[in-house]
């Protein structure tokens, strides 16, 4: 029981004068500012969301939130980055970023972010910050107070209960499955977070010592813990859709397949998008999520100010933004977006966590029970690992 | 007799071009090179070598992936240019130029990605033309084909080819109105020649040199593309440009070094295509004169010429396939296989993505008439800058024009942005219309220069014998009589404002969002609703103004015999 | 007013002069003709004496207008009148707006300029075509129509590029004695080059027979 100690003792931190005047030094260096936010673009509800987050922050702080739409989180990574080929150390053009993982290993290794600033935010209060919790580790790479969290992702798989009963309750049951089903299904590009992700959570179920993945890989950890993937995949490839020779861009195109039909199962890092997608038409409305039995992989969306930010005081006011526990209701709430909430409930007071119990349902939505355990992301490594060494087993020479 | 400042008009150009086209260019590529070989600060690499080189060929896939593309490129150009040649002979004395540039709009207004995705939607087995024969064929599900993105690439070459086939016609047309054809058909014919082999032997010789440029210009194209390579093309591995960006693009910062690289060898899988065209040019020309002595009648072209027209005919059909089930898609609400039309109708995707097309519109459009009316200027500035000092066209000097169009985007891009972030005008719209404008030039300059020269020059001698001065002669001689011609280089420079994406993404710092950057970033190709309203807007501005440029000379010029010809 | 040609040599850069050097006076009212065969360079002589010469080609001698050497001239102030085999009226604008661009600016006021084009169009006997579409005109009307643009400007001198071969053979005739006439009248020189011994005659000037230079 130490958490509602060290809570207490954030707290006890966080009421001091000295950081309640910093703040307000922040507030008011922000008043005015437009804070240029790299997010991906390819979803229409974030999208609408952050137009939403800009109106409010508009008017409680005089602080305008331009989103800056990505088709790749690295776009804006590789921005920042010319910026500083270019000796742009201040005025650069990207405020904050929507990024986490790879990418933000990438920056944090090259200098590129500015912080830690976590702590700086008032709201962090109601964030769980204890070591090890999910909120300070990114794909184990330590957070280190350089990213701020603002959303839950889940992996999940898509399906359409109209066409199929039973999905496979486990990553190894995929085979079977398509041997029943051959051409039924696929996955997005490895080169794709997406895709990386599926091979992820099917090493997750399959290495005989998933402690290993928490480390960095080395050549021997990683033959033979990714051995049993191999034989996997190599019984699962004949069966896949053009016999795993062809494969979609992203998960968006993927979800497309599904919708015309093409294939059965579709992937996403949300758990709320066969809701969100039936609700735009994207999808039937038969569209339901399954996960195998054992838990998927979860991990946390942050976002990060580079280290040249021209508004560096409104990114942080947005950062502290996302992380109002009204901002995350209304994340929450499956008609905006449908994202779970980063923030600990025990720390929330009753008449929020209330707010949070209220919010609309959906046929479509799973319900936490029901998305079971959530597994730890492997070691940023294991991901570079296994995008290359698929590459060099499954690209035509 | 030829004064100094008549001279200082095109050396003005000149002068404006290094400084503005060549400089950046040779600059970014300077960029990208020195990266290449593992000289990036920013990255802490200091240390010159071949090291990106090695680890770029060491990736699995990179020479198939560099055959791709060669084999994609170069089929799809070599396609293109023969049907192209084909149709032109069948139908150039049937079909007026006015009536063919009207048929050719749409294809040239509809930006290359929309138009891959609606290929796609159309050829896929779960696409317009599987739903329906579904019934015919009893298919409950899509059949696993192979059609799009197949390893061979024919997909990608097709899309290309629907893409290119006009252009290249349009070109074509324009340069056959230098080339008394007609006579030299009916000399041809008279001396016992097929229509076809007239055209091989005579006519094909003399528009070759006319369309040599443009010609280069879709093989660079078909060798670089990203978007069409993306949507259309093989994966495991894709295309080398498609290769090429995601090293770029990865995770790991590191591999910005091997893309670099990459992106170098990009630039020289062109140039080497560009020296394999001038080699077959070399060895057609030996050829030709061997087989033209020869004397060789045969009317065997006859049913080849069919066959080629039928083609093109066909890539027609399929683009405006693909334009059209855009245009539905737009309008679409639920449009499930199998069904041949939606199931549910709404103007959702219209309404709802109004907040993200409305101000990406407005930026397109000042985006779209700055670059054009820039490009405009300096087309005839040049031009002009060409008549005063009674210059013959300079080939070198055109090459340097082109060269933004032949040497692939993300060679120099990256640079480029460096360069700009360097003198600060990085993410900015002038910086966005400055790389631009690079690229609308070329295509203002080769839409305006033939029928600027086609202009009987005696038309300017005789106003200045009347005392016009050169401006006044500019003013109200050659602007007024070449008004068609100059609406449509707007058009075709509205059209490839609107269509860049790279430039625009890169040097407006993702700021400047335009139509084809929402559409890009928006739809990532997937929901072909919000694909289709953008397609329809991103093709639907050019053709707005191709259209004035057909109705404005119409009306202006209503009552003037001579002057309607239409565009040229 | 007379029109000398003074050694005139044209050549490609490096090349031998197209022909031997032309030494041509001709005198107010007259008109001068030059034959030669097809490619001799005739219609590059004109080229020469109007100035616009491609930068190909080099100038030597003089051309003296009046006395003055005009070869430094820019093309529109050396005052001196073209006329081609085809009309060369401005297809954009009006019959009526084609003579107004020819009209020497000295005329000055909306009425008068108007009334001058209406006189010179009845000189031509093209009445009340202000408005027409030159296109509409037949080839004799469009030939007449030219000529009273290119007198409108009032020219120091006139050069005629075959101006009649185009002309069917009645019309020919008609437009021979209509064209020297009016440069009777003006008592302007005027050169011109033709293939047509006839031409020739009607001119009833000075001749001269180009042929090739001998190295």
């Amino acid at each position: 029981m130490r958490k509602p100690f060290q809570a207490a003792l954030a707290l006890a931190f966080l009421a001091t004068g000295a950081l309640a005047d910093d703040w307000q030094t922040t507030l008011d260096a922000a008043r005015g500012q437009t804070v240029y936010f790299n997010a991906w673009g390819g979803d229409a509800r974030t999208n609408a969301f952050i137009a939403w987050a800009s109106e409010q922050t508009r008017a409680r702080h005089g602080v305008t939130i331009r989103q800056v739409k990505l088709t790749d989180t690295a776009e804006a990574v590789t921005r920042v980055l010319s910026e500083k080929a270019a000796g742009q150390d201040r005025n650069g053009s990207v405020d904050l970023i929507w990024i986490n993982g790879p990418n933000f290993l990438s920056m944090k290794n090259q200098g590129l972010l500015f912080g830690p600033f976590v702590t700086d935010l008032p709201n962090a209060r109601y964030l769980d910050l204890s070591p090890g919790s999910a909120n300070t580790v990114d794909f184990t790479t330590p957070v280190a107070g350089m990213e701020s969290p603002w959303r839950l992702a889940r992996f999940v798989f898509t399906y359409d209960s109209a066409r199929m009963d039973a999905p496979p309750a486990s990553m190894a049951g995929f085979v079977e499955w398509a041997a029943a089903h051959p051409g039924r299904m696929t996955h997005p590009d490895p080169s794709n977070f997406m895709g990386a992700t599926f091979l992820k959570q099917a090493l997750l179920e399959l290495t005989p010592d998933p402690a290993l993945l928490q480390q960095p890989a080395t050549d021997d950890s990683f033959a033979t813990a990714s051995a049993p993937l191999w034989v996997w995949y190599d019984a699962l490839r004949p069966n896949l859709w053009r016999g795993g020779k062809v494969l979609p861009e992203n998960e968006s195109i993927q979800q497309q397949l599904l919708n015309d039909g093409e294939i059965d199962i579709a992937m996403s890092f949300d758990p709320a998008s066969a809701a969100a997608a039936i609700a735009q038409g994207l999808l039937p409305d038969t569209a339901r999520v399954f996960v195998p039995q054992g838990g998927t992989i979860g991990n946390v969306s942050f976002v990060a100010i580079p280290f040249n930010a021209a508004h560096r005081e409104g990114a942080m006011v947005v950062a502290n933004f996302l992380l109002d526990p009204e901002t995350q209701a209304h994340m929450q709430n499956i008609e905006v977006l449908g994202s779970y909430s980063v923030l600990d409930p025990a720390r929330l007071d009753r008449a929020t966590r209330k707010a949070f119990e209220r919010l609309p349902s959906s046929p479509a939505l799973p319900t936490r029970t029901q998305l079971g355990p959530t597994l730890l992301e492997p070691h940023a490594s294991w991901m570079t690992r296994l995008t290359q060494a698929w590459a060099e087993r499954y690209t035509r020479e | 007799m030829i004064k100094r400042t008549d001279k200082a008009l095109r050396a003005g150009v000149l002068l404006v071009l290094s400084l503005g086209v060549i400089g950046p260019l040779g600059a970014g590529l300077a960029q990208t090179a020195a990266a290449s070989f593992g000289y990036m600060p920013a990255l802490g690499a200091h240390e010159f070598g071949l090291a990106a080189y090695r680890s770029l060929f060491d990736l699995p896939g990179v020479w198939t992936s560099v055959r791709l593309s060669l084999i994609t490129g170069g089929t799809a150009t070599l396609l293109s240019l023969m049907l192209a040649v084909g149709f032109c002979a069948m139908a150039h004395d049937r079909m007026s130029d006015h009536a063919a540039a009207r048929w050719l709009t749409p294809f040239l207004a509809a930006p290359h990605a929309a138009m891959a995705i609606g290929l796609a939607f159309v050829l896929a087995p779960s696409g317009w033309i599987a739903r329906l024969l579904s019934p015919v064929l009893g298919l409950d599900r899509p059949p696993d084909l192979t059609l799009v993105n197949d390893p061979m690439g024919i997909a990608l070459i097709l899309g290309l080819m629907v893409k290119e086939v006009p252009f290249l016609l349009l070109v074509m047309l324009a340069a056959l109105t230098q080339i008394p054809v007609r006579a030299h058909m009916a000399a041809g014919r008279a001396l016992g020649y097929g229509r076809g082999l007239v055209w091989i032997k005579i006519i094909a010789p003399q528009v070759w040199p006319l369309i040599r440029l443009p010609v280069m210009v879709v093989l660079a194209y078909a060798l670089s593309t990203v978007e069409m390579g993306l949507i259309l093309g093989p994966s495991t591995p894709p295309v080398f440009a498609v290769f090429v960006v995601r090293l770029l693009n990865a995770p790991d910062l590191n591999m910005i070094l091997p893309g670099s690289a990459g992106a170098v060898v990009q630039a020289i899988l062109v140039a080497g295509a560009f020296a394999m065209l001038w080699l077959g040019e070399r060895l057609s020309r030996w050829a030709g004169l061997w087989w033209l002595r020869a004397g060789g009648r045969g009317s065997s072209t006859e049913p080849l010429l069919r066959l080629g027209s039928g083609a093109v005919m066909a890539l027609f059909v399929l683009g405006a396939l693909a334009m059209t089930a855009l245009a539905i898609w737009s309008v679409a609400w639920r449009w499930p296989w199998p069904a041949v039309l939606p199931e549910t109708w709404s103007m959702r995707a219209w309404v709802g993505s109004a907040a993200g097309w409305r101000p990406a519109l407005a930026n397109t459009l000042i985006l779209a008439f700055v670059t054009a009316a820039l490009s405009l200027m300096l087309a005839i500035a040049w031009l002009e800058g060409e008549d005063r000092g009674r210059m013959a066209r300079a080939r070198w000097a055109e090459a340097l024009i082109y060269l933004p169009l032949l040497v692939p985007q993300i060679a120099f891009l990256y640079g480029l942005n460096v360069l700009y972030l360097r003198i600060g005008i990085s993410g900015g719209m002038l910086a966005t219309i400055w790389a631009q404008t690079l690229f609308v030039f070329p295509y203002v300059m080769i839409a305006l220069s033939d029928p600027w020269r086609a202009l009987d020059p005696r038309l300017d001698r005789v106003a200045a014998s009347l005392g016009a001065k050169p401006w006044r002669r500019l003013f109200t001689v050659k602007l007024p009589l070449l008004l068609t011609p100059i609406l449509a280089a707007i058009a075709i420079g509205v059209a490839v404002s609107v269509a860049q994406y790279l430039p625009t993404l890169f040097m407006g710092a993702g700021r400047v969002a335009t139509l084809t950057t929402e559409a890009v970033t928006l739809a990532a190709g997937s929901d072909r609703r919000i694909t289709g309203v953008h397609a329809a807007l991103q093709a639907g501005l050019p053709f707005a103004v191709y259209a004035l440029a057909f109705v404005l000379p119409a009306v202006l010029y209503r009552n003037r015999a001579a002057m309607k010809g239409g565009i040229r | 007013m007379t029109l000398q040609l003074i050694r005139l040599e044209i050549r490609v850069t490096d090349a031998a002069p197209l022909f031997p050097p032309i030494c041509l006076s001709v005198a107010p009212g007259q008109s001068a003709t030059i034959m030669g065969r097809s490619g001799i360079g005739k219609s590059t002589l004109l080229d020469a004496i109007a100035g616009h010469l491609a930068s190909a080609f080099c100038l030597t001698g003089q051309v003296r207008l009046n006395g003055r050497d005009i070869l430094h001239l820019p093309p529109e102030a050396r005052r001196i009148g073209l006329m081609f085999q085809d009309s060369m009226l401005f297809p954009h604008l009006s019959v009526g707006d084609n003579l107004a661009f020819g009209l020497a600016r000295t005329v000055r006021g909306r009425g008068a300029r108007r009334a001058a084009v209406e006189a010179a169009l009845g000189q031509a006997g093209l009445e009340g075509m202000y408005d027409r579409d030159p296109a509409s005109l037949s080839g004799g009307q469009k030939s007449r129509a030219a000529l009273m643009r290119t007198l409108l400007a009032e020219p120091a001198a006139l050069l005629l590029d075959e101006p009649f071969s185009k002309l069917d053979a009645a019309l020919r005739q008609e437009m021979r004695s209509f064209t020297f006439r009016h440069i009777k009248a003006r008592d302007i020189p005027a050169l011109m080059v033709t293939h047509d011994p006839q031409d020739m005659e009607a001119a009833e000037g000075p001749g001269l027979v180009l042929e090739p230079a001998t190295p």
